[in-house]
């Protein structure tokens, strides 16, 4: 009995020892991927910092508002955000490189999903940073067209095209990361819908005689009107 | 430029400009629906032809930007003998007028390249731009803008006109004194409607290549005028009379700073190296009197124009605190406070505030368009106070006010040139 025992834990020991001995230099390669991999993401954090700093990314940050987000969020600047965001991208996938050398089935699969889910990633990025840029871009466009033409409410307005603008974006990211595709675009029409209903509500009701100022000011103003209000700049 | 310049000369204008021949005198019609006036402009044009230059060889050109109410026919279509017989005059030449549709919509930059192209091409040796819409304009003009250049060898002839006392504030308030200030020459209207020039001057600003870059777009005059005074060219001004433009779109004030401030702080960019050494500035030899006596005041609504100033500074806060420095934002912001009565927009507030506008401009530290659109409620401020300070002045009140405007723009000069190097 004891002798069984003993072949049995000696057989037992034995096979521990092959498998770690088989996956050792797997282990060791995993372990060499992460450092090298960690090297990597650190160069490229460098280099891209450098280039986004001669961009002036943070000024186009500012300007999409992409900075004030950051800043409510107390977050460092937009420039060291997304460098740090590559490290830890390009790090975690040298990583998962390593996992995946180790053969173990469940998460090679995952390893490749990951792989998949990047680019995606990335166009997600572009887009929501792009979306920003633009959101900012024509509220500031609103708003000033608003403001010398004396339109009422004009900051107002302004908000209004840049919360749709965004909404519409986020809608855009949300599909494209592919992450509760049939949520996000009910989410969406709820809140687009509400936003025109309530908008148009808001116009219908409360800015009645608003609204007819706006339209008698715009449609029957007599060039008399015009010459004496404004002045001849040229 | 050569393929932007053979699509301006189209084979129809081309066969027609060779049928002309080489010419001394070409006269330039920007033109675009201008039937009301047209026909005035024309004949006095031909008047003056007749009168001061029987002799020479001349033509009209008439660049139109896609007419509907049949403005290029009543260029082509008015004979000079209509003139003939009124004026008794003769005429030794036979004078040409030809016509082209540059495009369906008008650009004043691309009209301009039109006429260039095409007094190059005939080899003109005076030209002169007139406005189409001129309702007051006489022969006379055609003697004293071609004159200096075809006998006296200037490059350049400037108009000065007799204007209403609150008429064309932006150029008295803005365009005057800050390329007074920066270039160092006193051209009152350095955006001119009528001016004649010499074609040496015209082929080498043809041949500056920057059309691609903004030369077509609106403003192509005040770049011209730039470009004389870079250049060094020989400048003169001539006294017109008065100015009376039916047009109204160029009273539209977002399009007026488009056209007049972006090109000017545009060419800031590339003339660091000329405007920033320059001190001081000097007059311009005038034909007439250098200060013209002034019109009555056009009646202009104060009270719409301060509260469109506040109105501004409260709603664009956000905007203004990317272009300007906190200090003069806190000080317009003291301002937009202030009643009817005792507002006022010192010179030396609106001049810290154009310089500041011009520097960001060249940081574009947001969109160009934006910070040129920003300053027109400034601009609407500013235009109150002058016409507070100026409503009961005399003619030599106005300019003296002008005056010290233009020397605030100089003595304040050193700080545009700080804040430009800053940005560099």
């Amino acid at each position: 009995m004891r002798e069984l025992i003993i072949q049995e834990l000696s057989q037992v020991i034995e096979q521990m020892a092959r498998g770690f001995a088989h996956y050792l230099p797997r282990l060791i390669v995993m372990l060499i991927l992460a450092l090298a991999g960690w090297l990597i993401a650190y160069v490229v954090k460098s280099i891209l910092r450098s280039i986004l700093r001669l961009l002036k990314f943070d000024r186009l940050s500012e300007n999409a508002g992409a900075a004030q987000l950051l800043d409510k969020a107390a977050l460092p600047s937009a420039t060291e955000v997304l460098s740090r965001f590559v490290f830890w991208v390009v790090w975690i996938g040298f990583v998962l490189l390593g996992v995946s050398v180790l053969g173990i089935l469940g998460l090679q699969e995952q390893v490749a999903r990951f792989f998949i889910f990047l680019p995606r990633l990335g166009v997600a990025m572009f887009i929501f940073f792009f979306g920003l840029l633009a959101a900012g871009f024509f509220s500031r466009a609103v708003l000033l067209a608003s403001v010398n033409a004396n339109v009422p409410s004009p900051r107002f307005l302004s908000h209004a095209v840049r919360t749709i603008i965004i909404v519409f974006v986020l809608s855009i990211v949300f599909e494209e990361l592919g992450l509760a595709q049939q949520t996000m675009l009910v989410a969406f029409g709820i809140v687009f819908g509400a936003l025109m209903l309530g908008l148009a509500i808001a116009f219908g009701l409360g800015g009645r005689d608003l609204a007819q100022a706006f339209l008698e000011r715009r449609f029957l103003r007599t060039g008399k009107e015009e010459n004496e209000d404004e002045l001849s700049p040229l | 430029m050569a393929q932007e310049k053979e699509n301006l000369l189209t084979d129809d204008f081309l066969r027609q400009l060779i049928n002309v021949g080489e010419v001394d005198i070409l006269v330039g019609l920007p033109t675009y629906n201008n039937a009301k006036t047209i026909g005035l402009v024309v004949q006095s044009v031909q008047s003056g032809i007749l009168r001061w230059f029987p002799r020479e060889r001349a033509v009209i050109i008439n660049a139109d930007g896609g007419s509907r109410d049949g403005t290029p026919e009543l260029v082509t279509g008015v004979s000079i003998d209509d003139v003939r017989p009124a004026a008794s005059l003769h005429a030794l030449r036979t004078l040409h007028s030809v016509s082209t549709k540059y495009a369906s919509t008008p650009e004043s930059g691309t009209a301009l390249h039109s006429i260039f192209a095409a007094a190059e091409l005939l080899r003109a040796k005076a030209c002169v731009v007139l406005s189409p819409d001129s309702e007051n304009i006489q022969p006379e003009w055609l003697s004293r803008l071609v004159q200096p250049v075809y006998k006296d060898g200037y490059d350049l002839v400037a108009p000065t006109y007799l204007r209403h006392r609150f008429d064309g504030l932006l150029v008295t308030n803005l365009l005057y004194p800050m390329t007074r200030a920066l270039y160092g020459l006193r051209i009152r209207e350095p955006y001119p409607s009528e001016f004649g020039f010499s074609g040496n001057l015209g082929s080498q600003f043809l041949a500056q290549n920057h059309w691609e870059d903004g030369a077509n777009q609106p403003g192509g005059e005040l770049r011209f005028t730039l470009a004389a005074i870079r250049q060094q060219c020989r400048i003169r001004q001539a006294f017109l009379g008065s100015k009376e433009h039916i047009e109204r779109r160029a009273a539209e004030m977002v399009p007026a700073l488009r056209q007049t401030v972006g090109p000017l702080f545009s060419s800031l960019e590339s003339d660091f190296a000329l405007w920033s050494t320059v001190t001081g500035s000097q007059p311009v030899p005038t034909t007439g009197p250098e200060t013209p006596e002034l019109l009555e005041p056009v009646r202009v609504n104060r009270k719409r124009l301060r509260e469109m100033f506040s109105t501004g500074v409260a709603e664009l806060s956000s905007v203004f605190q990317t272009i300007l420095t906190p200090s003069t934002l806190a000080e317009l912001q003291r301002i937009a406070g202030q009643s009817d009565v005792t507002f006022e927009y010192p010179a030396e507030l609106w001049v810290k505030t154009v310089y500041e506008f011009a520097a960001s401009y060249q940081k574009a530290v947001i969109s160009r368009d934006h910070i040129i659109q920003a300053l027109a409620p400034l601009f609407r401020g500013r235009a109150c106070t002058f016409i507070a300070e100026n409503r009961n002045g005399s003619a030599n009140d106005v300019e003296n006010n002008v005056e010290g405007l233009c020397l605030e723009f100089e003595r304040l000069k050193p700080y545009l040139i700080q804040m430009w190097k800053s940005g560099q």
